[in-house]
């Protein structure tokens, strides 16, 4: 764990609707996004919110589709906490943490049919594309998966297809077509309760304090994804509370972000 | 056809153009970004801190250790994540080359860790890393003799050339491959050498030459480094 502020001295903040950083409970801190920053991925971004920073990028691969779905292709997110981003994590294979987040990410995209799966067949039965989505952690602040969600649908947004020659793909050849891509990309956001009170965004001193934590990916018509972490529970009521308030923060951050 | 003019119009002794930047990792004790043109890494250092398991702790002196990674979206076709044996070899390699610059007598029983990342690859990645490493040490303020500067060299159709780059690691002659690559690197006050590896096909004359012109360009990228550092000092 990282030196974190004492617990009691943030739920005392909160209480009087303040926070260590001077934003209210449920301002996000500043969001910087740089896309294109890759030059051999298919697409790539760079989030920053605050001091937390991700990269996340796409590439393409041909491979045989699943049986059960011959004319579709397929996608896969992974989530590397990377040991350079913080002293708290260690190498090796991606912990549970990590996976967590790759698999909320996931189904944030796969949910709202995000990637039009039908158009990434090249051959029925024989050859579709499969979306690889990697995302590694630069710098950790707290809110790793929301900016991991971001990350994701930015470097979705701007990927293209590499070229196909003889059933195999041309790497390093790219065309300018874009992948096929719903207008209307989900955006995450992750509400934290500490003591009574509800954040979003939190900085790590925050994320360590937490008591509960409910992650929503939604577009501006559905919600598509939902996971709550920490160990305790939410009353009914604060779920109501912070699924009115996931709406109007969405709308705002697609219209700041131009997502 | 003999190599007479590099691909990207370069001289034979000029390296892609450098950029270096330290303390782009906010949580890391020193961190530093090193670009070789398109090829970038990132270095970040943490510790000392003590070295768990206990076993493995020695009362003399601290210990590197070093993993190097790529970004899997890094190179053309996606690297899977984690590591291969590739890496291991270059994260060995690495932690040998900056080690004799480290004075890590000073911190017995405690661990160094170092993390290299290549954003983007286009050869020279692990001289790359070991630059940006060498300047993420410094930044870390951790005692050091000397930085570390470094370069891959090599022979393209017969010609010494440094700083690769991929099409140039692949250049081929009469269908085949034609090209002697040598990371080196090396501790620019003493002159001595760290870090010499070599796949391909050179005479030793031809080695000697390389060898020279590794340690001319070696001596341009440790003023640059020292200009960081210089720079970050001052801000």
């Amino acid at each position: 764990m990282a030196e974190s502020f004492n617990k009691k001295k943030i739920e005392s903040f909160l209480e009087r609707g303040k926070r260590f950083d001077g934003r209210n409970l449920l301002e996000t801190r500043k969001i910087e996004v740089q896309e294109n920053i890759v030059n051999k991925a298919e697409g790539s971004a760079k989030v920053k919110i605050g001091k937390t920073e991700v990269i996340g990028g796409v590439k393409l691969g041909l491979m045989e589709p699943y049986t059960d779905s011959p004319d579709a292709g397929t996608m896969m997110v992974g989530v590397e906490l990377s040991p350079l981003s913080s002293p708290d994590f260690e190498p090796g294979p991606p912990n549970e943490r990590a996976i967590e987040i790759a698999r909320i990410v996931d189904r944030g995209i796969r949910e709202s049919e995000l990637i039009n799966f039908k158009e990434l067949c090249v051959k029925k039965g024989e050859l579709v594309w499969c979306v690889f989505i990697d995302i590694y952690s630069l710098n950790d602040d707290g809110n790793l998966l929301d900016a991991s969600a971001l990350a994701a649908a930015f470097a979705l947004k701007n990927a293209v297809f590499p070229k196909i020659k003889d059933d195999k793909v041309q790497y390093g050849e790219l065309t300018t077509k874009k992948l096929p891509l719903k207008k209307d990309i989900p955006i995450s956001l992750t509400f934290h309760k500490i003591g009574k009170e509800i954040i979003l965004d939190p900085i790590l001193d925050e994320e360590d304090s937490s008591d509960a934590r409910l992650t929503i990916a939604l577009t501006p018509s559905n919600i598509h994804a939902l996971q709550k972490g920490g160990e305790e529970p939410f009353t009914l009521e604060e779920i109501d509370h912070i699924l009115e308030i996931a709406e109007d923060k969405a709308k705002e951050l697609k219209k700041e972000l131009k997502l | 056809m003999p190599y007479t003019k590099r691909f990207d119009g370069r001289k034979f002794d000029e390296t892609r153009k450098i950029e270096a930047e330290v303390g782009v990792i906010p949580n890391a004790d020193g961190s530093a970004m090193f670009c070789f043109g398109d090829t970038k890494a990132i270095a970040a250092v943490y510790g000392p801190r003590t070295l768990y398991p206990q076993h493995l702790q020695d009362p003399t002196r601290g210990r590197l250790k070093c993993i190097y990674d790529m970004l899997s979206f890094s190179v053309t076709e996606r690297k899977r994540p984690g590591p291969s044996r590739r890496s291991i070899e270059i994260s060995m390699v690495t932690e040998k080359a900056l080690n004799p610059a480290l004075k890590l007598e000073k911190f017995p029983n405690s661990a160094v860790n170092l993390y290299i990342m290549v954003i983007q690859a286009n050869a020279g990645t692990r001289t790359a890393g070991i630059n940006a490493a060498s300047l993420a040490l410094a930044h870390a303020g951790l005692p050091m003799t000397d930085l570390v500067s470094s370069v891959s060299v090599g022979k393209i159709g017969g010609k010494i050339c440094v700083d690769l780059t991929k099409d140039e690691e692949d250049y081929k002659e009469k269908d085949e491959k034609d090209t002697t690559d040598i990371p080196f690197a090396i501790m620019p006050r003493n002159g001595k050498v760290t870090l010499l590896q070599l796949d391909g096909k050179i005479t030793s004359k031809e080695l000697k030459e390389a060898l020279q012109t590794a340690k001319k360009v070696c001596n341009q990228i440790y003023e640059v480094q020292k200009k960081v550092l210089q720079e970050a000092l001052n801000k």
